[in-house]
């Protein structure tokens, strides 16, 4: 049998909506009593936002506050001591305004990363106002030595540097000492060490020189040193507090709530978080099963797509297992949970992830591959040159000068600031994009393919079924079809409904369980479901026969019939993104668990000749590491619970925002809305950035080679190296800036 | 020289202002929302004052203002 003929299902036997909504779990109490709540708010895009949703919830009683923070989203509601916390208020007054929120609860990781962050940027304060001040001496000390400066006045200004450069650098330097001790505890070299080696004894030497009067002193060079390498690092700071703070948005949003049935029966709505294993939960149709569980009660038919990339629904009944996931199309279900949280994987793709994410470990970064070559290489080249001028016949004294120029003319500043610039203004191309990364490295790692793997179910095709040939139908079926599929909670009826937006709900509609439903409309009898209750089995049969993939539901309005055909549309611009793939010279592939038959329609539809359908999730990792060993970078696109494995075991995954949760945690980026179009702009901007990067690590090698022999023969004055340092940053970043202009054109393009 | 006794001192602490008022900028939250701080300026708090004296209707609940 080809088509199914699905029935509706009757609202009528749904139990009473839930009575009580418990969000315990997102308040925080501190010791005043004062109760505390953070919600991640969608929709906000103008200042006026602003004004009317933190203005909105003061005027709600019991609120003392209410503070929107525009960059992250989140709106934080502090209750006053007495009142007692209404959530389900806030969530009420912000529904009914426009904006969709929800609890959101900071993880642990994002809160280190913002303490780190302004660690970061205390560093960074003391060093600037440091170097800016030791500078100011320094010009003084400089022009005076080539005009008519006193040694005292000298020596002065010199002691005056050394009292606020020691204090400045023991601050700021922190973050690379601890670093750096950390590296070479783990008997280890990174890129801190000759940091923190150069630092150490730019001021040592510079204060031994001023104790010997001596014309220079090195004490600029240190801090500004310090304060340029804060700034790289700070940037690629906040590149990822960003990405994660984006990433806490997303699961907020996508958060489930589960309907728990207490110990008394009574039926409340929390949040799947706090569901635990033998717990019993309500599902409905229409709703997702938020835990694993066996089903107590109850039938139900289930469309498991998201977890298995299968399209057919599978009836469920007493003993059967739920998985995480999977989308309840009819009846009601009763389960005990068997599994809550994180531990909802199936055995087989808990494995595959696990063996997947080991393996996905070795890949190593461009900034830390530059920066393995770079430390050794300081560090010889800083010996050599005391070698060299002690056997040459120098003094100790001056050899030992002539090392420490050495080790600060190739401190990295360029190389430190390289990198992240060009992350974090890419990062911000693509975020106005509708892609949000979750780590900087996808960059690389997305440039470097040459094989893009998609998923069918969801990634090609919008993730919820649509009306397909709602141009074929009479309008008058089409709107009587509406009008019926808005008192039913079916997911094919809410396709239906969704074709025909304007159609308004019918007063009395009768459902017949496991047909459909049946109502008056202006004295004529109108009804939708199965092909069977609406008596055009002929006419369904014979559309059955021609699309073998879609489901059939049939509508009756008097005499008149209809077919309905829905069935997962592909993505509205999908054949145009492929196709762009294909002319940047990228090999498309497909990978599905779903039907040959299935498959192979949208293969055929979108000219892709490499597919695999019937896939298990090892199948396609197998597929992978084929393509893999052959030589080829892939990138996977998958949104199905069957797809992690392989999004985590691909050379860099992407998924969109309506994939399954575990399956979005695996994923490099996350993009929004129902084009595919994000993926083909991400490929660009990242080739772009990749190549920035390059030229930037280019403009680090260049300025080295010209800068270090000066340093080696001894012509490296305090002076020389401030201008050659600074210089040097103030190119790269020019240069890194230049990322948002080449992912403008490539955003405009697309949107054109 | 000895102007310089006035002078330095004077450069370094007005430096050392500009310090501290960043580590207290930092300190109470300044930077936590930077694109905010960016819009919030266009927006009409000043003109609220008035608007609570009139029995104004609020924009979220539909409810008068208290």
């Amino acid at each position: 049998m080809g088509a199914q003929a699905l029935s509706l299902p009757a609202t009528a036997s749904l139990p009473a909506t839930p009575v009580a909504q418990d969000y315990s779990l997102f308040l925080r109490r501190d010791p005043a009593g004062q109760a505390e709540m953070a919600f991640a708010v969608e929709g906000i895009d103008c200042a006026a936002c602003i004004d009317e949703i933190e203005d909105g919830c003061e005027a709600l009683p019991g609120i003392a506050r209410a503070r929107l923070n525009y960059t992250t989203h989140r709106l934080t509601i502090g209750w006053e001591a007495k009142a007692e916390p209404a959530p389900a208020r806030v969530l009420e007054a912000l529904a009914k305004a426009g904006y969709r929120a929800y609890p959101f609860e900071a993880d642990r990781l994002e809160e280190i990363d913002n303490s780190t962050s302004r660690h970061l940027l205390r560093c960074l304060g003391v060093a600037g106002f440091a170097a800016m001040n030791i500078m100011l001496l320094s010009v003084s000390v400089w022009s005076g030595n080539v005009t008519d400066i006193t040694p005292e006045t000298r020596d002065f200004f010199h002691w005056l540097s050394a009292l606020i450069a020691l204090p400045a650098a023991a601050y700021a330097g922190q973050p690379f000492f601890q670093s750096a001790l950390r590296a070479l505890k783990a008997r280890s070299l990174n890129m801190d060490v000759p940091i923190t080696l150069g630092v150490l004894l730019a001021l040592s030497v510079s204060v031994f020189e001023t104790l010997h009067h001596a014309e220079h002193a090195y004490f600029d060079s240190a801090v500004m040193l310090l304060f340029f390498l804060l700034a790289g690092r700070y940037l690629d700071h906040a590149m990822r507090r960003r990405t994660r703070a984006e990433a806490g948005n997303l699961a907020a949003l996508k958060a489930v709530t589960a309907n728990r049935i207490e110990p008394d029966g009574r039926l409340v709505t929390v949040p799947a978080a706090a569901v635990k294993p033998g717990d019993e939960v309500m599902l409905r149709a229409g709703e997702r099963a938020p835990v694993d569980g066996i089903v107590l009660s109850g039938t139900a038919a289930v469309d498991e797509s998201l977890v298995t990339g299968e399209t057919l629904p599978r009836s469920l009944s007493v003993g059967a297992t739920v998985h995480a996931g999977s989308l309840i199309h009819d009846g009601v279900l009763r389960l005990k949970t068997v599994a809550a949280g994180e531990d909802t994987f199936l055995d087989e793709i808990e494995r595959l992830l696990d063996k997947a994410s080991t393996a996905r470990g070795r890949y190593i970064r461009l900034a830390d591959r530059a920066a393995r070559l770079y430390a050794p290489m300081v560090h010889t080249t800083a010996l050599l040159a005391l070698f060299g001028w002690l056997i040459a016949g120098a003094s100790l004294h001056q050899a030992v000068l002539i090392a420490v120029a050495v080790l600060i003319i190739t401190c990295p500043c360029a190389l430190a600031l390289a990198v992240p610039a060009v992350q974090v203004v890419a990062a911000g191309t693509l975020m106005r994009a509708g892609m949000l990364l979750h780590s900087g490295d996808t960059f690389e790692r997305l440039a470097e393919i040459d094989t893009v793997a998609f998923d069918k179910t969801g990634t090609l095709t919008l993730p919820e079924p649509s009306l397909s040939d709602a141009g074929d139908v009479p309008a008058p079926l089409l709107a009587a079809a509406a009008r019926l599929a808005l008192a039913s909670t079916h997911p094919l009826a809410r396709a239906i409904a969704a074709a025909h937006p304007d159609a308004r709900p019918l007063d009395t509609v009768r459902e017949v369980p496991g047909a459909g439903v049946e109502a008056e409309i202006d004295g004529v009898t109108a009804r939708l479901g199965s092909p069977a209750f609406c008596g055009c089995e002929a006419l369904a049969a014979e559309r059955a026969a021609l699309s073998p993939e879609a489901s059939l539901v049939a509508v009756r309005l008097g005499e008149a019939c209809a077919v309905l055909d829905i069935r997962q549309a592909l993505r509205r611009d999908a054949r145009a993104v492929i196709d762009d793939l294909r002319v940047a010279g990228l090999k498309v592939v497909l990978l599905s668990g779903d039907r040959r038959a299935a498959v192979a329609a949208v293969a055929g539809e979108l000219g892709v000749t490499d597919w695999w359908a019937q896939m298990r999730p090892g199948d396609k990792i197998a597929v992978l590491e084929s393509l893999d060993a052959k030589g080829h970078g892939v990138l996977m696109v998958g949104d199905g619970i069957n797809d992690a494995p392989s999004l985590a075991s691909a050379h860099v995954s992407l998924s969109p925002i309506s994939a399954a949760d575990v399956t979005r945690a695996q994923a490099d980026a996350v993009f929004l809305g129902e084009k595919l179009a994000p993926v083909a702009i991400a490929l660009k901007v990242a080739r772009r950035a990749r190549h920035l990067m390059r030229q930037n690590l280019m403009i680090a090698v260049v300025y080295n080679l010209i800068a270090v022999p000066l340093a080696v023969a001894g012509y490296v004055t305090p002076l020389v190296a401030a201008l050659a340092m600074s210089g040097s940053s103030v190119i790269v970043t020019l240069n890194a800036l230049r990322a948002r202009q080449g992912g403008f054109a490539a955003g405009e393009k697309e949107a054109a | 020289m000895s102007v310089l006794l006035y002078l330095v001192p004077a450069a370094l602490s007005l430096g050392l202002l500009g310090l501290v008022a960043f580590l207290w900028s930092l300190r109470s939250g300044q930077y936590d929302d930077i694109e905010g701080a960016a819009v919030r300026v266009l927006s009409d708090d000043d003109l609220h004052e008035a608007a609570h004296e009139r029995p104004d209707r609020n924009a979220l609940t539909g409810e008068p203002r208290a």
